[in-house]
This record gives structure tokens, C-alpha cells and sequence, in this order.
């Protein structure tokens, strides 16, 4: 009974609420919320940015993948109010119907996609992956871990291994990637 | 329309659109993250609270109180509805499981309350003040006690003197196979927002495969007229047959909206749908082929089990086992065993794809007593006709085609004949082969297709679960008319258009472009009388008839629109309408450790017309990895003591990831099949799961020379066993 009294008050008079500042796609909201309220349904329910998708609230499949400061980040994992002046991008800063970014071009090209819902996720995370092949950092599967690493299939596979698909485009997103990377090369 | 005999030769034999490559038209909405889901919906729904469900915690019995003061005290809070607070609500005849109401607990997760709130942090936390008290009943968990205990076997079907067959057989194999229970684990989990605001009309957006039985489930659920709903759906982030269905989330968002008179959404909390909402059945499964020393099969024998709550059907994984291959006897029963377990229902290729699972892999072992090629043996064993029912002829089925074609593909013929003999440094490879077969179900399916303002409109209660049907159906609809694919607008997935087949069991490609290909030719005929011509030709966007030639854009007056709906007669129910297959898999097994990589796979589809290569592909390959996860990974692991899935999440229930797929290749047969629609088209969306899983068993005994009968094939069930190094 005395920790759950404790427990009470505490949280009577913790503060719920807080305002944060967030720069998503390069334009700045004030917000004041819930301390609970993840990343992902800050972008999903408070500012109508729902390309961001909710597959599994838990880390676990990737359809949440947005960038915060370049790096990829499940948005459900992340609270919103741990944010304040990140830079956040979502698919929708990524690229729009009018202005598609290559990659999202690249999955239309090769259909990359079926039912689409994890879609704006495995995007992010293409465009993730090539970036940190890129950047040098290595992965599970990276042979050599000192020098420039090899832009395989193996590779790819791997750092994509976080975002699920149940429709199954996997061999299509891969092409996908590479044909990214090749125009890029 | 009626379709009555085989079409002939028609106008879709010379296609410019239909079977012809079309990226998805809805393609640039899904990468920009702009295609609205159910969920999403604030471009029509305003103002809305949100519900959060609480499930049982325990598999059978009765809950005996529940205290919910301090959730309805918690902030944020609306209104909460507990299973006490209304009696249970009927139940549709598609649903096993009640949804919602009354003390009766079935299954573990079963929906007892929903927590509505102004937000989801609120309305989550709330819910989880709420105290419930129970009264336990023991219950039936453990499918294999329930077959030792099946004693007494009624045959759903025998052709022939099976028992004889066997005492007179020269080969025969006799075993036993487990499939595991699988989730559909779409990634899209259920959701719904309901608008019962007057408690009188229920709008709902939600996420279905199947508008008009959801909408006539709705109404029986609810005691509501089904003149009184509308049900959207035009973006379903994949079903896979879990969302054929009704289930807990629109209901409880009804609910919820009812009771606060605002809208309210629910989302399925994901570790939730694994046993709320329904999965396909593991199965027990004996098999006995016999055959002639030459290889013909003289005998089939194959009965299975699986389970369901009382009321339901299971996964009869039996049926393919009478119709795929020859053989003068057989006989086949399968058992739907009443368990407390949560509701068993169909999943893509409900049946075949764990009967194939089993049937192939004991084709390969029957083929290894012969002596047999098992591409040979498969061959050997072809038939034209039912053998149950030999009158009955395929329509049209080249599975002898697919296995030669896919040989030659792949490069069978140079395959290590000898299991366990082909090593490359720490792995063990192998070759795999099975024959894949799927009903060629159609369904009534209809479409109303509008001339307005410089395009055409389609609107038909259709739905895309990522089966590419808006492209498909434009590509009809431009084909049939004469128009360019820009020239279309597709409408799918509301209540509000014409009922067609929907979406599951591979017939809605087929059927719903029968059916819009039906409104087309009756937009033409409105379109003859307003212009007073005969018989009308539709190319190139112009009405062309004698020495008439009209843009179809510049006809003046009145909207036109053609409506129809295409029936598909009783003459298909004398001849066997069927898809056809050959998967072939190599595999990598590694020696020490027995972890199993696949390396390549390739996949021969006889399929009828292919409506559209780039999105039949797509759903063959989802097909194929969908088979890869069954035979490699996916099982729901059942807790036999407390009757429920344990790894209730998509860690736990491990579905194939990118690292899991090699390289994949598809190979479509050119074939027509003119009894099956006028546009001489069949499903394929199912068709890649069947078999798949035991072209990779097989595989696996070829690179180890282990033979594995229960799914997954993990390497535990190895490990004692490999080839010494």
C-alpha cells in the first residue's frame, strides 16, 4: 500500500505534458504533449503525417523508419518529447506525388511493393542503407572492416533485414536499391 | 452477364493492355505515404476519440467481475464498455467466436472491454487499470493428444478399395507430418473508425478484404439494416485472409462511437492480433501413397487434423490430395478438432498450403523408394481428369509443362543425386523440387463503369490487398473500351459500389475483371442507344460504327454508366478448373550448425492469362517467401497449458526477412483458360505458397540426407542427425 501512496503522488505531481520543439521536413512545430506520446504518433496523430506507418509499436517490423539528424530510427521507439530541435524527415519529406525522390521512383520502377504499408518504411531504409555503406560503417555481414565496403547484395539484405515485408517484395526491393545505387555510381 | 460456356475467341486474344506489363496506377500514392489507410482517415473523419482494447487473460471459463471505476476515472477517458455491461452481441456466420459482450470467455484475448479516450496514450493506460476476475475452465490445447485419441476415422471420401490397393502394393510409404499454426502477421494490423454517432447509421472505414460480407456481418452483429452502413475500404495494408472477416476492431470502435456519440478509431495493438484475431490451424497429417514398381500410384490414403473452436472448419489440409494426381484409389478424411485455442480460420491457400506441405514432401520420399527421378515420378503420375471423378476433365492444366520447363530452368538434370554428398566448404548443398496445385475458385463479381467528364470511372466494392487490382481493373476497363490507362479513374473498396467477388481465396483477379469486363460492355450498349448506332466498335477513345466515328469523350448529354454484374454458371461445376506449379529450391546446410540458407529458388506458374506480369510476379514471389518463412521459421508456439500463442509478436513469430530470400525467378506459362473467365484468366496469388514449403524440405534431405516431417524445419531437429565431418 505505501509504494503504491508513494507511487500516487508522485505521479500526481509529475508534470504530464511538455512542449517541445521539433523541425520536421525542414519546417518547425511547437508542440505541447503527452510526455507518453511516441515520435511516430506525434508525426501520426498530432501533425497528420501518416506515411509514417504503425506496423508493430514495438520496434519489431520498421514500417516506422524516418531519419532524425540523417540517421534511420524506428519512430516507435523513440518518445516524441526526447526530440527537442531534432531534424526530423519523414516519407513525406522525402518525396511527394509531384516530386518523387529516386528511390521512391525506383520502387514504382521495379514494384517494390504490393499492399504498400510497409513502403514509406523500407524507402527510408534504402536510402539509410546506401548512406552507410557509403559512410563506411559496417554491418553484420561486412567481410572487412576497415576500408570501403562492398556494395552486394549481401550487404543490403542484411541492413534491410530490419524492415518486414509480408508481401514478400524483398527480391524486388533489392532491385530497387540497385538501381539506385548504379544511377548514383 | 452470364457466362454459360468457354469463351471463344475474343477480343482480349488481341490485347494491347490486358496481359500486357502496367506499373501499378497506384504506386506513387503508396511510396509517398499518401494512400490513405484505415486508420489514417482524417480526410473524412473528424473530431474522433480513440479506443483501446483489453483481451482475456485466460483461454476458457467465465469472467466474474470486473472493476473499471478507476479507468473511467482516468483522464481523458470518454467511456468504457466492459463484456459485463452488454449482452453478447450475435454472431455472423462468419465468425466462430463471438466478437464482443456477455460473461463467456472462448479464447485467450477474446475482446472484454475497450477503453475510449481523447488519445491513445490515454486511452492504453487507462485500460490497464481495469481488474478482472475470473472463473477458469480446463481446456483442449495440444493437437497431438487429440489425434492419439482419434480413434475412430470417418472417411470423408473414398474412391476405390484403398485397403486393398495397399496389401497388393509393390512400393508404399506410410508417415506422419506436423504443420505449425501461422499468422497471416499482415503488416497492417486490424483497424477501423466508426461513425454510430445516431446509433442508427454506422459508417466505417476500415481495413477488410470483403466488403459486402463484412458489411452483412456488421448488420447481424450489431442489429442494424445493412441500409444503414457504409463500409470503405480502398487500401488494405495486407490480409492474407485475415481480414476476410469482421472483426474485434470495427466492432469495438462501433461500439465505442455509439456510446460517446463522437467517431472513434481502434487499432488491433499487434501483440494482440495473434490471438484476438484468427490464424490458419497446424495440422497432424498421415500419408500413405502406394504405387506399381514402374512408379504409377496405385493408392492414395491421407487423413489430417487440425483445430478450431467448436463451430469452426479448420485446415483441411486433405482436399488437394483427391484431385492432383492419378491413382484408382483414395481416400482421404480430415478431422476439425473442437479446441479451446483461439479461432482458426482460412489464410492464403487455406488447406493446400499445408496439405501440399505434406503431400509433397512424401511424393519425394515415394519417388526415393521407386528409385525415381521426382520430377519423373511427377510426370509419371500426371492426370488430364478428376480421378475421383474421372468424367470430369481440367479444363486446362499444363503442370507437366512446369515441371519440364522449370528443370530445364534451373538446371535439375545436374543435381547431386546422392543426399548429403555435395559439400562446399561448411555447407552442405541440395536440390529440392514439388509440384504446386490451387483451385481456380470464381465469384459472382459486379462493377458499374461511368462516362463522366473526359474519363472513365469504375466503382466496384472490389478491394487491392496489394493484389495490384486497381491496375488490373483500369487495364480492363481501357482494353475493354478502347481508351488509354490515363483515360480510367478506379473507385474500390466502399459499400456503396456494386458487390463483387472481393478479395481471398485467388479468385479476385479473375472474377472482378470478369465483372467489370461485364459493366463495360453494358456502358457500351447505353452508349449504342444514345448515339442509335448497332453494335458500336471501341477504339482508340472513338465509337465507331459504319460510317459513324465519335470521340467516346464527345458524346454529348447526360452521364452514361453501365452496370452489371457477371455470373459465372453451373457448367464450370462439371469440369475441374485448377492453377498448376513447380517450385524448385537449392539449399545451403550448414554442417556444424544445421542453420539451413536458401540460395536460389524458381517457380513455374500455369495460371491462365496473366493479367498483368509485373503484379502477378510480385504476388507469386510474396507467395514464395511466404512458403520459405512456413518451411524455415513460422510457427506459432502453442502454451499447452495455458491455450494460447506465446510468441505473440513479430519477434516471437518469425516471418522471412530480406536476408532470408535469394535469389527468386518466376516463370509464367503462356496459357489461356477460356472456362474460366472471358478473359481466360485464373488467380495466381495463392498459388506460390502451395508447395513451396516442402520444395525446401526436400532440398534439405537432398543436402543432408535427413528427412524432415514437421514444420518448421529447424535446425534442432537436425542437429543430432548430420552427416559426419
Amino acid at each position: 500500500m505505501t509504494s503504491t501512496t508513494t507511487f500516487e503522488k508522485h505521479r500526481e505531481s509529475a508534470q504530464t505534458r511538455s512542449s517541445v520543439a521539433l523541425t520536421i521536413n525542414g519546417q518547425r512545430h511547437e508542440l505541447t504533449l503527452d510526455n507518453r506520446t511516441t515520435l511516430l504518433d506525434a508525426l501520426r496523430e498530432h501533425l497528420n503525417l501518416t506515411g509514417s506507418k504503425k506496423g508493430c509499436d514495438h520496434g519489431q517490423c520498421g514500417a516506422c523508419t524516418v531519419f532524425i539528424d540523417g540517421q534511420r530510427v524506428n519512430a516507435c521507439l523513440t518518445l516524441a518529447v526526447m526530440h527537442q530541435d531534432d531534424e526530423i524527415t519523414t516519407i513525406e519529406g522525402v518525396g511527394g506525388v509531384e516530386h518523387l525522390d529516386p528511390m521512391q521512383q525506383a520502387f514504382i520502377d521495379h514494384d517494390a511493393f504490393q499492399c504498400g504499408y510497409c513502403t514509406p518504411g523500407q524507402i527510408c531504409s534504402a536510402k539509410a542503407t546506401l548512406e552507410e555503406i557509403r559512410a563506411g560503417i559496417p554491418s553484420h555481414v561486412t567481410k572487412e572492416l576497415t576500408g570501403p565496403i562492398e556494395l552486394s547484395d549481401e550487404e543490403i539484405r542484411e541492413r534491410m533485414s530490419g524492415n518486414l515485408c509480408r508481401c514478400g517484395a524483398y527480391a524486388n526491393i533489392l532491385e530497387a536499391i540497385r538501381q539506385v545505387a548504379k544511377e548514383r555510381a | 452477364m452470364d457466362f454459360n460456356q468457354s469463351a471463344d475467341e475474343n477480343l482480349f486474344d488481341r490485347a494491347r493492355i490486358i496481359g500486357k506489363p502496367h506499373k501499378r496506377i497506384d504506386g506513387a500514392l503508396k511510396v509517398t505515404g499518401t494512400a490513405p489507410y484505415a486508420y489514417e482517415r482524417n480526410d473524412v473523419v473528424e473530431n474522433h476519440l480513440v479506443g483501446y482494447p483489453l483481451g482475456a487473460s485466460i483461454a476458457k471459463g467465465r469472467i466474474t467481475r470486473m472493476d473499471a471505476a478507476a479507468a473511467r476515472n482516468a483522464e481523458g477517458v470518454a467511456a468504457v464498455i466492459t463484456a459485463l455491461d452488454i449482452d453478447e452481441l450475435p454472431r455472423a456466420d462468419s465468425n466462430v467466436a463471438k466478437l464482443f459482450g456477455g460473461d463467456l470467455v472462448e479464447h485467450y484475448h477474446q475482446a472484454i472491454a475497450v477503453v475510449v479516450a481523447e488519445t491513445l496514450e490515454q486511452a492504453r493506460a487507462a485500460t490497464s487499470l481495469i481488474e478482472v476476475e475470473y472463473e477458469e475452465t480446463p481446456g483442449e490445447f495440444d493437437l497431438d493428444d487429440a489425434w492419439k485419441r482419434l480413434q475412430d476415422r470417418d472417411v470423408i471420401n473414398e474412391v476405390g478399395d484403398v485397403d486393398a490397393a495397399f496389401e497388393r502394393a509393390e512400393v508404399s510409404i506410410d508417415e506422419i507430418y506436423h504443420t505449425a499454426s501461422q499468422s497471416h502477421a499482415m503488416m497492417e494490423p486490424h483497424a477501423s473508425i466508426a461513425d454510430w454517432c445516431d446509433g442508427k447509421h454506422l459508417t466505417l472505414w476500415t481495413s477488410n478484404q470483403m466488403i459486402a460480407w463484412s458489411k452483412k456481418a456488421l448488420a447481424t452483429t450489431l442489429e442494424l439494416d445493412e441500409a444503414d452502413i457504409r463500409l470503405e475500404s480502398p487500401f488494405v495494408g495486407g490480409g492474407f485472409g485475415g481480414k476476410l472477416w469482421l472483426r474485434a476492431d470495427a466492432v469495438l470502435a462501433a461500439l465505442g462511437s455509439r456510446e460517446t456519440g463522437r467517431p472513434v478509431k481502434v487499432a488491433l495493438p499487434r501483440p494482440f492480433i495473434f490471438n484476438n484475431a484468427t490464424h490458419r490451424s497446424g495440422t497432424v497429417q498421415r500419408l500413405r501413397i502406394a504405387a506399381n514398381k514402374d512408379g504409377r500410384i496405385t493408392a492414395f490414403d491421407h487423413s489430417a487434423i487440425s483445430h478450431t473452436l467448436p463451430g469452426g472448419s479448420g485446415e483441411d489440409a486433405v482436399n488437394q490430395t483427391r484431385c492432383f494426381y492419378a491413382g484408382e484409389n483414395r481416400r482421404v478424411a480430415h478431422h476439425a478438432i473442437d479446441m479451446n485455442l483461439p479461432e482458426a480460420a482460412d489464410m492464403r491457400a487455406p488447406g493446400e498450403a499445408s496439405g501440399l506441405a505434406v503431400l509433397e514432401i512424401a511424393m519425394d520420399e515415394m519417388a526415393e523408394k521407386l528409385g525415381l527421378d521426382p520430377v519423373e515420378f511427377r510426370i509419371l503420375n500426371d492426370t488430364q481428369v478428376n480421378p475421383e471423378e474421372p468424367h470430369k476433365r481440367y479444363s486446362d492444366r499444363h503442370f507437366v509443362e512446369c515441371l519440364q520447363k522449370g528443370s530445364e530452368a534451373f538446371g535439375w538434370r545436374e543435381r547431386n543425386k546422392v543426399p548429403g554428398s555435395r559439400r562446399e566448404g561448411q555447407w552442405l548443398i541440395g536440390q529440392g523440387v514439388a509440384g504446386a496445385y490451387r483451385g481456380a475458385i470464381t465469384m459472382d463479381s459486379g462493377a458499374r463503369v461511368r462516362l463522366s467528364q473526359g474519363k472513365l470511372v469504375v466503382e466496384t466494392d472490389m478491394t487491392d490487398i496489394g493484389t495490384g487490382s486497381y491496375t488490373i481493373i483500369a487495364q480492363t476497363v481501357a482494353e475493354t473500351m478502347g481508351v488509354t490507362m490515363d483515360e480510367v479513374e478506379v473507385r474500390l473498396g466502399n459499400s456503396a459500389y456494386p458487390v463483387s467477388s472481393g478479395s481471398g481465396g485467388q479468385f479476385g483477379a479473375a472474377s472482378s475483371t470478369a465483372g467489370v469486363y461485364a459493366a463495360c460492355l453494358a456502358l457500351q450498349e447505353e452508349i449504342g442507344k444514345r448515339l442509335s448506332i448497332e453494335s458500336p466498335r471501341f477504339e482508340n477513345g472513338r465509337v465507331v460504327s459504319g460510317d459513324q466515328d465519335l470521340g467516346l469523350f464527345e458524346i454529348e448529354g447526360e452521364e452514361l454508366v453501365g452496370e452489371d454484374t457477371l455470373h459465372f454458371g453451373d457448367f464450370q461445376d462439371e469440369i475441374e478448373l485448377g492453377t498448376f506449379g513447380a517450385h524448385f529450391v537449392e539449399v545451403a546446410v550448414n554442417a556444424y550448425t544445421g542453420e539451413t540458407r536458401l540460395r536460389r529458388m524458381l517457380s513455374v506458374c500455369d495460371a491462365g492469362r496473366i493479367l498483368n506480369p509485373i503484379t502477378a510476379r510480385s504476388q507469386v514471389l510474396g507467395g514464395m517467401v511466404m512458403s520459405i518463412g512456413a518451411a524455415l521459421s513460422e510457427s506459432l508456439s502453442i502454451d499447452t497449458a495455458r491455450g494460447f500463442f506465446a510468441n505473440h509478436d513479430l519477434a516471437g513469430y518469425e516471418i522471412a526477412v530480406h536476408a532470408d530470400i535469394p535469389e527468386q525467378e518466376v516463370i509464367f506459362l503462356d496459357t489461356l483458360d477460356g472456362a474460366s473467365t472471358p478473359l481466360k484468366a485464373k488467380g495466381v496469388g495463392e498459388l506460390g505458397i502451395c508447395g513451396g514449403a516442402a520444395a525446401v524440405a526436400n532440398a534439405m534431405y537432398n543436402a543432408t540426407g535427413i528427412r524432415l516431417r514437421d514444420y518448421p524445419l529447424t535446425l534442432d531437429r537436425m542437429l543430432d542427425r548430420l552427416p559426419a565431418i
